[in-house]
């Protein structure tokens, strides 16, 4: 296979090439990053002192509920397929994915998908205003006209995912290296098999559940309406069915980057293999059995309500394996701290603290307190933000150098890091305190009791995301060049086939023939 | 003072920190959870903070063992890793240990729940129904009802001109109508809600329950103390979410029933000054005042003082129904409600619907110089 690259614009559009479309889906999360982020900091802005300053109180639900949907489906998602694409090829000995041309057809529905669900600011009525998880029968009867673009852009986002899910499947289980089997396939690859199991089995239902918001709207149904035989917290039981999946489908494939940094810079293998191979699938399965936790106020049957609290406090117990594994990877290893490191170090404990409020939001009886308060908004963006994004941008440092042949800026780097963890734990740290003492969430003014920690959280968030700046500023210096050239290995002993049987930068077509795997 | 000493009274005047600002004054804690005044509340405090002390324990123990490898394994102190990558004996370990540990917590877990959603044997109920923004209480052992909403005036709020506003102590949690409730009494309490889901939160009675359009969910609570809680509802309802507190005045039985001798009087002298308006003939200029009074209420929330509408609320200003539609349509949409727009017919007097019917018809330009009497407004809302 010679290179057969065609140049400009035709390049991107048409191209089936894992790396090219990895590309993409990176720069597109990280654009859709910096917009959710905007919106983040104009409700910060007007969380910084008590009062409406800035936004009267529809358009704050708006940046409220286009926060979330932008960094959920536009941010964190796409950030983890741009990576499948790149590093799931290279990992398993494979010259790109299965599926390539569906490949390029599942990254450009996605533009289209937010530029339609960014435009409803534009509309009569303004952008959808009803929170990221759109309960009916706020979002139907109550929802603004964009509701329906909405809706279409969920739809397209939902088939971009599926699509990409396929791929990863397909790609892993009919391309590996003669020689890899299952139980040598690396970590990253093992989360994303499963996250894309999880992708393919719940946004379908994702899909229904905005189908049947469409017809209650437009067609004279009444699934989630009372009034015409329906029940609007059937549609609570619908999403979150789709809902719980989908936060390990934002964490999974991070477990996975933390299990290949951690042992390179330990200098020693990862811990338990196979019990962090079986505790991910546990924690697969056990998401598709514990969605009713997110309701506990409902009014649910008691008994409902304490099986739906034992089965999610058992998810403590394999997250817990994983984490146990990680310090044992380091434990007697000889541990140096490059920028990756740094970060994935920050994931484990970040995560730890997130995994402790979710052992405590687990509890049903006093999580009727804790219920749609700060302590709920702190409690999920430790397990996004350190979890979910830092596990990112730890997989950008370590990888980057292979994918284009440059060293970043460590010093750089160092100062973002240092930077990021200061900011993200101003940031979200004084949640915890706000929604204990009765800050309830979405809501774009409070009393003044609640003054302090929500001017610290907005002085860390505009920190937060200038911090993030400088992270562009880092990987455009790379890619034209950095502080010099990266090795093959790139890291002193790091394990893998990217790092040990391909140059950096790795190759157009990865592998033209499969390597051999012992 | 030895290092020792001193870091010993450092450890302990950060223990003393830590757990007073969890517990100390813990009646009104901006840190914590409360504690509140009933003894599920305590109860739920209790678990709350048996399961912060555990978790700490063990984030202690993860963070230490990663401190611990950070510092005596980084390469310059220990250059020769080992090889070792599995051990059955500690995995086995730490699957188990974690499983005791929440079973441990699940016991009292399961209990607590099932004495929280008991509701039986109780002494008297009330009906909670959420509406945009404001929430109804009924006593249905009473024969009282009434509307409760935000007392805080919106200067305090509305800040744009970003100068800053004098705000109240109790600034976004006051009322104008209170909801008064007997200590020592178990208080069934139903909630529904009209149009969106609410969620009425009670955070000193641990009280937190969906108000949802259609169902009816129960929960309760028993008062053990006299006082003035506040609370406000904790499920996004759309614009004004943040601004639908709650205040429950807890007194004695005694009181309670003064209070309901009092609504009982109060609500005669209502009915009564409701049908003398209601049957006098009204000037333009009357109407017009109690109009543009009724509408500042109950319609400028939505539709805005200046009648222009905001976001998916619609403008009265130049619109259909207030100048095209005849006054009697106009007035059946306020009585009955249409799509979004809840029914007002039980909420407002015969006079005050006729005041601001009139109203809408001629302020910003809507001159359409048609007046409405509340005897009309009566015959509409018996449906002729």
């Amino acid at each position: 296979m010679g290179s057969h690259k065609p140049t400009g614009i035709s390049r991107w559009l048409f191209t089936t090439n894992h790396k090219d479309i990895g590309t993409m889906y990176l720069w597109f999360s990280f654009i859709m990053f910096l917009t959710g982020g905007a919106f983040a900091l104009g409700i910060r802005l007007e969380l910084f002192q008590p009062g409406l300053q800035f936004w009267d109180p529809n358009t704050f639900n708006s940046l409220t509920t286009m926060h979330g949907l932008i960094m959920v489906f536009g941010a964190v998602m796409p950030a983890f397929v741009g990576l499948a694409n790149w590093l799931i090829p290279m990992q398993i000995g494979a010259p790109d994915m299965a599926l390539p041309r569906m490949n390029n057809w599942s990254f450009w529905i996605l533009p289209f998908a937010f530029g339609l669900l960014l435009s409803s600011f534009f509309l009569p009525g303004g952008a959808p205003n009803f929170g990221w998880t759109f309960y009916a029968p706020l979002s139907t009867k109550f929802g603004p006209p964009s509701t329906d673009f909405f809706i279409f852009g969920v739809h397209l986002m939902g088939i971009s995912s599926i699509m990409g899910a396929i791929n990863v499947i397909v790609t892993v289980f009919n391309m590996r290296a003669p020689g890899m089997t299952l139980m040598k396939m690396p970590m990253f690859v093992w989360t994303w098999v499963i996250t894309a199991f999880l992708l393919i089995m719940v946004m379908p239902v994702l899909a229904g559940a905005v189908t049947m918001m469409l017809t209650d709207r437009h067609f004279g149904t009444s699934f989630f309406d009372a009034a015409g035989g329906g029940d609007p917290v059937m549609f609570q039981h619908i999403f979150w069915f789709f809902g719980h999946p989908e936060v390990y489908i934002m964490i999974l494939p991070a477990f996975g980057i933390a299990s290949h940094i951690i042992p390179t810079f330990s200098r020693k293998p990862l811990f338990g293999y196979s019990s962090m191979v079986y505790a991910t699938a546990s924690i697969a399965f056990l998401s598709f059995i514990v969605w009713a936790h997110h309701m506990f106020t409902v009014g649910m049957p008691v008994v409902g309500e304490l099986y739906f609290m034992i089965a999610t406090m058992i998810i403590a117990v394999p997250t817990g394996v994983k984490i146990f594994n990680w310090v044992a990877t380091m434990w007697q290893g000889s541990l140096t701290f490059e920028t990756p490191m740094l970060f994935a170090l920050a994931f484990v404990i970040l995560f730890t603290l997130g995994g402790v409020s979710g052992v405590m939001l687990a509890m049903t009886p006093v999580d009727k307190q804790y219920h749609d308060t700060y302590f709920v908004v702190a409690h999920f963006h430790y397990v996004l933000f350190p979890g979910a994004i830092f596990g990112t941008i730890a997989a950008v440092y370590y990888w980057l150098p292979k994918w284009v042949g440059n060293m970043y800026n460590e010093t750089l780097g160092k100062v973002h890091f240092w930077l990021s963890i200061i900011f993200v734990n101003l940031t979200f740290f004084p949640m915890h305190f706000s929604g204990l003492a009765g800050m309830q969430r979405r809501v774009p003014d409070y009393n003044m009791m609640f003054e302090d920690f929500n001017r610290m959280s907005s002085i860390g968030a505009l920190g937060l995301g200038l911090t993030q700046l400088l992270f562009f500023y880092i990987v455009v210096q790379c890619v034209r060049g950095g502080t010099g050239k990266a090795t093959g290995e790139v890291w002193e002993g790091a394990e893998g086939l990217e790092f040990t049987h391909l140059p950096s930068p790795a190759p157009y077509h990865s592998f033209d023939e499969a390597p051999e795997v012992k | 003072m030895s290092l020792l000493r001193k870091v010993r009274s450092g450890v302990v005047l950060l223990a003393v920190l830590l757990s007073s600002s969890l517990m100390a004054n813990p009646e009104y804690s901006i840190y914590n959870l409360r504690p509140g005044v009933t003894e599920t509340s305590q109860e739920v405090f209790d678990l709350h903070m048996l399961v912060v002390y555990i978790m700490t324990v063990v984030t202690i123990l993860v963070f230490g063992a990663m401190l611990y490898s950070i510092i005596r394994f980084r390469k310059s102190k220990h250059p020769v890793p080992a090889k070792f990558h599995h051990s059955t004996k500690l995995e086995i370990i730490w699957t188990v240990i974690p499983a005791i540990i929440l079973i441990y917590l699940a016991v009292p877990a399961g209990k607590l729940l099932l004495k929280v959603e008991d509701t039986s044997y109780s002494d008297m109920t009330i009906k909670v129904t959420g509406s945009q923004w404001k929430w109804h209480y009924d006593y249905m052992d009473n024969d009282v009802s009434f509307y409760s909403s935000l007392s805080t005036p919106r200067e305090q709020f509305e800040d744009y001109s970003r100068t800053g506003t004098e705000k109240g102590e109790n600034y976004l949690l006051e009322v104008d109508n209170e909801v008064v409730l007997p200590i020592g009494k178990k208080v069934r309490i139903l909630l529904t809600a009209d149009d969106v889901i609410h969620s009425w939160w009670m955070p000193d009675f641990a009280v937190k329950m969906d108000a949802i359009p259609g169902l009816i969910n129960e929960t309760w609570t028993k008062i053990d103390k006299p006082g003035v809680y506040r609370g406000v509802c904790a499920e996004l309802c759309g614009k004004d979410h943040g601004y639908m507190p709650i205040v429950v005045r807890a007194v004695s039985q005694d009181d309670f029933d003064k209070w309901v001798g009092q609504k009982h009087a109060e609500k005669a002298e209502a009915d009564r000054l409701a049908a003398e308006a209601a049957a006098k003939s009204w000037s333009m200029e009357d109407l017009m005042a109690d109009g543009e009074k009724v509408y500042m209420e109950k319609c400028a929330v939505c539709h805005q003082a200046n009648g222009e509408g905001l976001a998916t609320f619609p403008a009265l200003k130049g619109s259909k129904v207030t100048t095209v539609d005849s006054p009697d349509d106009h007035a059946r949409q306020v009585i009955f409600g249409k799509n979004a727009m809840p029914p007002f017919g039980d909420m407002l007097t015969d006079a005050e619907i006729a005041a601001v019917v009139t109203y809408t018809r001629n302020q910003w330009g809507n001159n359409t110089g048609q007046l409405v009497q509340p005897g009309r407004i009566k015959e509409l809302k018996a449906g002729k």
